[in-house]
């Protein structure tokens, strides 16, 4: 145990809060990723994220917490996105190039004009790439609120997500308000990017959101077992990052702990290749089916 | 007639964009029938069923559902749709997939219960899915799809079952397959089938009635009445054969813009 945990570990302030506010938003976000994935609206987790990033400069620069950031620009395009429907896949290539390389470029100004005035030299660093070491007191609370909110939102509509995913038609048809579900979905997934946003940075905020829902959906069996597979992971990556980071102080260069979002990230990625060693779950399920049993399998017997 | 019905289409029209997709649509549908809505693609028979479903409005008519205007939600009508938009990953199973059927349009979380997982294999086993109940919906092949989505939209007992297409793109055996589970459980279970198709063919043995669909207009009736070359050449506007093969039947158009005097006098053309 000592290896892992440095000694002071358990004792940091700072350990401690990331420790908790990481969990509650780990959590949300993996849950809000199942279903991201679930709907093909990965993209659209995308777009928030560049925008968050545009809204968390400018924030940094009017001298706002960037969380408010995050989220005023994140829901506010999860609304324009809704009126709109881009976040299905027409019209992807020119949000992709003109609105998400304008919402960019405008935060390299914001930040770029950030640091000139204020001389705060990790504000850029943190805005990309997270800081949760350095979690303002003041928002933890906001923090771990907008993370419920979110979090029920998705487990109330989560049948209602799942029937729309089934069929559109048949939800619209048995009286589920699909576009209402859709919106209300949408600013749930903006809640979670800005909220990621704040642990791993806007630019790797998706990594947490789409990262342990696309392995879980890889591993678990039902939604239910996806979603909370997800969370775990989530969780596991979180912590272990967390632990990592605060590790990596003592490492080259002495002094100077390795970013947590390199760590958290780092171990998502390796959780969903670690996935691919598996059998294909695809396969499993087929088998599970029995091709010899299959009904459809009679047409390689059938004549026509 | 009317007063039994259970579903009644009353001069049932729909424009959309300029175009007349419907045109004076009229026809009921009885309790326990089996009818099939059968017609080229592009005939209006998709955007019928989203009429009968309320999920596409009417330009003038009425739906009624027995005798009353059709509610905004009823749980008296079943769907199968088409096709279904699930990746393969999706981690539904069969068997989840069934339970939307009971109450995916209800908020909140929902525990599992041993009555609720007896309902679901009953159901699945009543389709013949019971097999591959725990495989991922999105892996299956077509026609074990359409198995699992019939037990879905049967689960919550409606009086009415819509399929779109259900037969497309299926072998014959599959065809042959949904075709008999439907028919037994549209007997077992009182409910009325409209299914849509192309190929009237495959549901010869089961049809009750025919509603054809061409041009946005319909012809109703019994197979004989309906599937006859004077009243489907009135019906597309353009002569039409209708051949009987081996039991089958074919409907066959003419080439576009040529009716029968100008086919013979081309044929006179040649010969001269």
């Amino acid at each position: 145990m000592h290896y892992l945990f440095e000694p002071g570990f358990f004792a940091s302030g700072p350990v401690h809060v990331a420790l908790a506010v990481g969990t509650v938003i780990a959590i949300t976000s993996a849950v809000v990723g199942v279903f991201t994935v679930i709907r093909g609206q990965s993209f659209a987790g995308h777009s928030l994220a560049d925008i968050a990033t545009t809204g968390g400069s400018g924030a940094f620069l009017i001298g706002v917490n960037q969380f408010w950031g995050y989220l005023a620009f994140g829901a506010g395009a999860a609304a324009f996105m809704e009126m709109i429907g881009i976040q299905r896949r027409r019209g992807r290539d020119v949000a992709t190039g003109v609105v998400l390389g304008a919402a960019l470029g405008l935060a390299a100004l914001f930040l770029y004009l950030g640091t000139q005035y204020s001389s705060t030299t990790g504000a850029s660093f943190s805005i990309l790439f997270g800081s949760i070491f350095v979690l303002t007191p003041s928002t933890v609370p906001a923090l771990i609120v907008s993370a419920l909110l979110a979090l029920a939102t998705v487990v109330a509509l989560a049948r209602v997500l799942l029937l729309t995913s089934l069929s559109p038609d048949i939800a619209a048809a048995r009286g589920v308000p699909v576009r209402a579900v859709g919106a209300a979905y949408l600013m749930a997934l903006a809640v979670s990017v800005a909220l990621s946003a704040v642990i791993i940075g806007a630019v790797l905020s998706t990594a947490l959101l789409i990262g342990p829902a696309a392995t879980a959906l890889r591993l678990a069996k039902s939604p239910l077992k996806a979603m909370i597979t997800a969370a775990g992971l989530g969780v596991a990556a979180i912590w272990l990052g967390i632990v990592l980071a605060y590790d990596s102080f003592y490492w080259p260069p002495a002094g100077r702990g390795w970013p947590v979002s390199f760590f958290v990230v780092t171990l998502i990625v390796g959780g969903y290749l670690i996935t691919y060693l598996r059998r294909d779950p695809r396969r499993v399920g087929a088998e599970q089916a029995g091709p010899e049993q299959s009904i459809d399998a009679e047409r390689a017997c059938s004549p026509v | 007639m009317t007063s039994d019905d259970l579903l009644r289409l009353q001069n049932v029209s729909v424009r959309l964009g300029g175009r007349d997709i419907l045109k004076d649509v009229s026809f009921g549908i009885r309790p326990g029938q089996f009818t099939g809505l059968i017609g080229p693609n592009g005939a209006g028979k998709t955007t019928l069923l989203k009429v009968i479903l309320g999920l596409q409005p009417v330009t003038s008519g009425a739906v009624l559902l027995d005798g009353e205007p059709r509610p905004a939600r009823d749980a008296s009508i079943g769907y199968v749709p088409q096709k279904l938009g699930l990746e393969p990953d999706v981690p539904l199973r069969v068997r989840d997939v069934v339970s939307l059927g009971l109450d995916g349009h209800k908020f909140g979380i929902r525990l599992p219960s041993r009555a609720r997982r007896e309902l679901v294999s009953d159901m699945l086993t009543a389709v013949g899915a019971q097999r591959y109940a725990d495989a991922r919906v999105g892996e299956l092949s077509g026609g074990e799809q359409q198995r699992v989505m019939i037990a879905h939209a049967l689960i919550s007992r409606p009086r009415l079952l819509l399929l779109d297409e259900p037969l497309a793109n299926l072998d014959i055996s599959s065809e042959q397959g949904i075709v008999s589970v439907l028919a037994r459980l549209a007997r077992a279970e009182q409910v009325a089938v409209l299914l849509s198709a192309h190929d009237m063919n495959p549901l010869m043995p089961v049809m009750d009635r025919i509603v054809y669909v061409a041009a946005g207009r319909v012809a109703v009736g019994d197979t004989d009445e309906v599937v006859q070359p004077e009243v489907l050449s009135r019906l597309y506007g353009q002569h039409v054969d209708v051949i009987r093969v081996h039991g089958r039947i074919l409907v066959v158009a003419a080439p576009e813009g040529v009716d029968e005097d100008h086919a013979v006098a081309e044929d006179a053309g040649v010969m001269r």
